[in-house]
């Protein structure tokens, strides 16, 4: 069991500054995030993508973001706990007990929800029999290459992951790559290599086509394809491999007893609590009268959030308004020496 | 305001009228039009605001630029006449305006 004051469920830009908000008013807090880095949106959406309107910055990247935002957070030497989810959150006395994907427990005055617009999941196929051959015959992510030795692997998607594993695995796989236009987004060098590999018969493309069938009783032995002008397609095959991206999935947040308006948390604009006493929500996820889903938003809420959390976390004590430029406790957190 | 028709999956129409300048996605998120998710807000960033134009419609539309057809390759079942609908603004010349919901967004 983690012991801590408040328990901060999501890494992105708005979770990452309300660490920062909570360490200068002296509140200990963890981190919990559902992917295997740091940044949210920004990193797994948008890392190398401009943007213009965080102030005093006239330009950076998702990941310039989230690099100078880990920079600003390093004196609370803050855990993180990432690739995990948390999927229960339970009132005992005063405090929070929250659980984890992974088995872990904490044990918090307060919870902050930075949780932008829920999990990460990968985008599956929509053709319903796919579900039962999920984990064995069909991926969304490659874990152990080599199941797929001397077999017949249909990958689909156009972007880097479909291109990079058709590259990959047609060393020692037969390889189909199906994609539903003909052209794919992925950086220009694999749609080269792509090619030069499907005119050497290495893999074998099939565009303008969508899965339309799974056939096979417990195991698949092939598929159909449909292709744009009506015509479907009989093809054999082991393995299916799908890229299709990432969607948002709220998850188990629906599970803890918050109001939520059309998978958003309503708020109050003072402190950003929710309708259970002691749980903020901030960033995307929450919202109110006026609510903008910037970044810049995010971390004004977060500071007022990290704030309300301070009478649960010091019932006994006071939080008084300092300034970061002038207070000399604010900077011992911060680990500034100053030599007067 | 241009009248813009949202038909859901199960064939239900839904005709507003949208004021110029917003897009055809803020349209249905502010009048609670079901089908539309809208997830990342209108950044291109999700595919969760998907819609089949009217064939008749398609045409008429200004171009995907890259972003958009990319961000299609994620939507849910697309097809020829998919567009988001975060993209499609609002003005005169969309009066009359015909989309199609897919079955659901994610």
């Amino acid at each position: 069991m983690i012991d801590t004051d408040v328990l901060v469920i999501g890494a992105g830009p708005t979770g990452l500054f309300c660490v920062h908000q909570l360490g200068i008013i002296g509140l200990k807090c963890e981190v919990v995030d559902n992917l295997d880095k740091i940044g949210g949106q920004c990193i797994e959406l948008y890392p190398d993508k401009p943007i213009y309107d965080i102030p005093a910055i006239s330009e950076c990247t998702g990941e310039e973001l989230t690099n100078n935002l880990t920079e600003q957070i390093k004196p609370f030497k803050t855990n993180f706990h990432l690739s995990d989810r948390v999927e229960e959150v339970k009132k005992k006395n005063n405090n929070w007990i929250i659980n984890t994907n992974k088995g872990k427990e904490f044990k918090v005055s307060s919870i902050i929800i930075a949780g932008g617009v829920g999990s990460f999941e990968p985008r599956k196929f929509s053709v319903k029999e796919c579900e039962k051959f999920e984990g064995k015959e069909i991926f969304y992510s490659v874990k152990d290459k080599t199941i797929f030795k001397n077999k017949i692997v249909s990958i689909f998607g156009g972007g880097d992951s479909a291109l990079d594993w058709a590259i990959e695995l047609s060393a020692n796989s037969k390889v189909q790559l199906m994609h539903r236009r003909d052209e794919f987004r992925g950086a220009q060098s694999s749609v080269d290599k792509v090619k030069e590999l499907s005119k050497e018969g290495k893999i074998e493309l099939f565009t303008k086509c969508q899965l339309s069938s799974v056939e096979g009783d417990k195991k698949i032995k092939s598929i159909k394809i449909k292709n744009n002008d009506g015509s479907i397609k009989n093809i054999e095959t082991d393995y299916l491999l799908g890229f299709f991206g990432l969607i948002m999935k709220l998850g188990p947040i629906v599970n803890w007893g918050l109001n939520l308006d059309k998978k958003r948390i309503p708020v109050n604009t003072e402190n950003f609590e929710t309708n259970q006493k002691g749980i903020f929500a901030i960033g995307d996820i929450c919202n109110y009268p006026g609510k903008l889903k910037l970044i810049l938003s995010g971390f004004h809420e977060g500071a007022l959030a990290a704030r309300g959390c301070f009478k649960y976390a010091r019932p006994d004590e006071k939080l008084r308004f300092e300034f970061t430029t002038t207070s000399k406790s604010v900077q011992s957190r911060l680990g500034v020496k100053k030599n007067d | 305001m241009p009248k813009i028709t949202y038909i859901e999956y199960n064939g239900k129409a839904h005709t507003i009228e949208v004021a110029n300048g917003l897009s055809v996605m803020e349209g249905a998120i502010q009048k609670n039009i079901p089908g539309i998710d809208a997830d990342c807000g209108g950044g291109m960033a999700c595919a969760t605001c998907h819609v089949y134009v009217k064939q008749e419609w398609f045409d008429k539309l200004p171009k995907k630029e890259d972003g958009e057809e990319d961000m299609i390759d994620m939507a849910y079942e697309p097809n020829k006449f998919s567009r988001l609908s975060c993209q499609l603004i609002v003005s005169g010349k969309l009066e009359g305006l015909v989309v199609k919901l897919p079955e659901k967004q994610s």
